[in-house]
């Protein structure tokens, strides 16, 4: 279970801060969804996460630890974070790269396991990519690529799983490859923490969902107690209003024109 | 089974070879392969053995050593900063240390010393340049891009620096700098071997010890630190090695550009990527191609010898066009 309680974050200490008051769970068996506008705060607490911004105050726990009382290497043996972007300078063998999750598992000074060892296909196996082992990642599709790096994620070997916007850049058809792989890796039992601007889809394959704006958490719970349309219009500054697809029935927000 | 992969090894290891006992035969004075078995035996002639032991065998072993350390030191700044332009020379250092060595000639430092300041005038550079990187990062981390760009900067203006202690000097003393400035590893002793290789081997044990850390590093500094990376001390110590290795090959042999440029897209085209291979394979590729270099130089209008680092640039260019191309 990923943690936050009560987190605020500054950049500078003379700004205001970016995340005030934070707090939010991320179980296992389910998939959490952080969502809100653009600069609401959701990826500067996954940078938290990562011990990359200082926390001005709070805590993050992973399974109830401290992430301040345990190694970057341990936390890391816990729970895998796929970043929104990522350096591709130098492609590799999809298996080399897969393995490179290892790094966590292995000793210090050990080179990571060989791109076809049981881990890294296990974790291969479980995002779907087995097939692709043995591709070059400069050749994968971006769909492809999410799944891959998301079997690297797999393969570091925790239960806990963050996602940070995975499915930018991606078609539907990959979109859903996504959303659904999360929900099976949660129903394996992870604990999933995506942060998404796919409202809608969140809406339907999310456990629950917390709604950021400007640095607060304004609406937490299940999808429908958080895609309320005065609500969702009142944070992203849009004219819309939220009914039921009745194919999947969850709830789906429909953005409106705004008269000029 | 002899692998595709473990055919390149054995190959790459035998050119070496090959470009090593070359590199001992031939010269000025050419000598047979019996006369160059006959003189590591101590049973060849005074002049041979003088010509072997005393002046081929040390110039070989350290155009060798500047060989490994520029093409691993390249080969680690481009994984870490992430970028296949990086290389030492980069980070400031050549220039650092051509200040150095110009002002050791200008105060009439004993040649012994001019290696010492190039050393301290490389380190000072690269020292300035990680320190403005860090200063611009955010909070307190190391700007890759910024670190590029001081590096540039501190070179221009040690550039500038040495183009204006130059201005005044006798011709001879500019005519000495110039041609340190362009690299060579004639007239060396195996005092200078020793020493350098004991940077080499050290520098590079070191950067192997840590290699899967650099691997990881490659995936940008938040998967990095997702994956249990230090990312801060991770790139601070791949940049300090690599830089005191180039530092170390700059105040032995002088400035022999393109090595560690090259070298490494040279090694990636055989289809390696992991970073200890990488180091494996650059140092092999790397003393190939300083070696070489360096028998290139005194064969190809004797007795005259070409700037060293003129002949590998002209060498590596080529290639790395060639590369870019693809790239493309």
């Amino acid at each position: 279970m990923i943690s936050y309680e009560n987190v605020t974050i500054a950049y500078n200490r003379d700004e205001a801060p970016v995340v005030s008051g934070v707090s939010l769970r991320a179980v296992r068996g389910a998939v959490t969804a952080i969502v809100g506008p653009n600069g609401s705060g959701k990826s500067t607490l996954v940078r938290a996460l990562l011990g990359r911004v200082p926390l001005g105050s709070g805590r993050i726990t992973i399974d109830d630890v401290d992430l301040t009382a345990i190694s970057r290497r341990d936390m890391s043996r816990r729970c895998a974070v796929v970043t929104q972007r990522e350096d591709t300078t130098f492609a590799r063998n999809v298996g080399e790269y897969i393995a490179l999750g290892r790094f966590p598992q292995s000793g210090s000074w050990s080179t990571a396991p060989s791109g076809d060892s049981d881990e890294v296909i296990s974790a291969a196996r479980r995002a779907g990519v087995e097939p692709l082992l043995h591709r070059i990642t400069d050749e994968l599709s971006g769909g492809e690529w999410q799944r891959v790096r998301i079997a690297r994620a797999l393969a570091q070997g925790g239960d806990a799983l963050v996602l940070d916007e995975p499915t930018s850049f991606l078609d539907v058809g990959h979109e859903m490859q996504i959303f659904q792989l999360a929900v099976s890796l949660a129903e394996s039992g992870a604990a999933i923490l995506l942060v998404s601007h796919q409202l809608n889809l969140v809406a339907r394959f999310a456990t629950s969902m917390v709604l950021l704006h400007k640095g607060l958490v304004v609406a937490t719970g299940a999808p429908d107690t958080v895609m309320r349309g005065e609500l969702l219009e009142r944070v992203y500054d849009w004219p819309l209003v939220v009914t039921r697809d009745p194919a999947v029935n969850a709830p789906m927000l429909v953005p409106l024109r705004r008269s000029v | 089974m002899i692998t595709h992969r473990t055919w390149h090894w054995w190959a790459g290891s035998l050119l070496l070879a090959a470009v090593c006992v070359l590199g001992v035969a031939l010269g000025t004075v050419h000598l047979s392969l019996v006369q160059v078995a006959a003189a590591l035996a101590n049973h060849a002639s005074p002049a041979v053995h003088a010509i072997v032991i005393t002046l081929r065998l040390p110039r070989v072993a350290l155009a060798a050593l500047v060989g490994i350390a520029l093409g691993t030191s390249g080969a680690t700044l481009q994984a870490t900063l992430r970028n296949p332009l990086a290389e030492p020379y980069l980070l400031g250092v050549s220039g650092g240390a051509a200040v150095g060595a110009v002002a050791a000639m200008m105060l009439g430092a004993s040649s012994a010393l001019w290696p010492l300041l190039a050393f301290t005038g490389a380190g000072i550079a690269v020292i300035i340049a990680i320190g403005v990187a860090r200063g611009a990062g955010r909070s307190g981390h190391t700007d890759v891009r910024v670190l590029l760009m001081a590096g540039v900067v501190v070179g221009a203006f040690a550039n500038a620096v040495i183009m204006i202690l130059l201005a005044n000097v006798p011709p001879n003393t500019v005519r000495g700098a110039l041609w340190w400035m362009m690299g060579s590893v004639a007239d060396t002793t195996w005092y200078t071997v020793a020493w350098l290789g004991v940077y080499v081997v050290a520098g590079v044990a070191y950067l192997a010890i840590h290699a899967p850390e650099i691997d990881v590093l490659t995936l940008g500094e938040d998967s990095a630190a997702g994956l249990g990376v230090d990312v801060r001390r991770a790139t601070r110590r791949a940049f300090l090695t690599s830089a005191l290795l180039a530092a170390a090959t700059v105040a032995a042999a002088g400035l022999i550009g393109f090595v560690g440029l090259v070298v490494p897209h040279m090694v990636r085209a055989f289809g390696l990527s992991r970073q200890r291979s990488m180091l494996a394979g650059c140092a092999i590729i790397g003393a190939i191609l300083v070696v070489a270099s360096d028998l290139l130089a005194r064969v190809v209008i004797p007795p005259s010898e070409l700037p060293l680092g003129a002949v590998t640039a002209v060498l590596g260019v080529p290639f790395f066009l060639i590369q870019l191309r693809r790239m493309l």
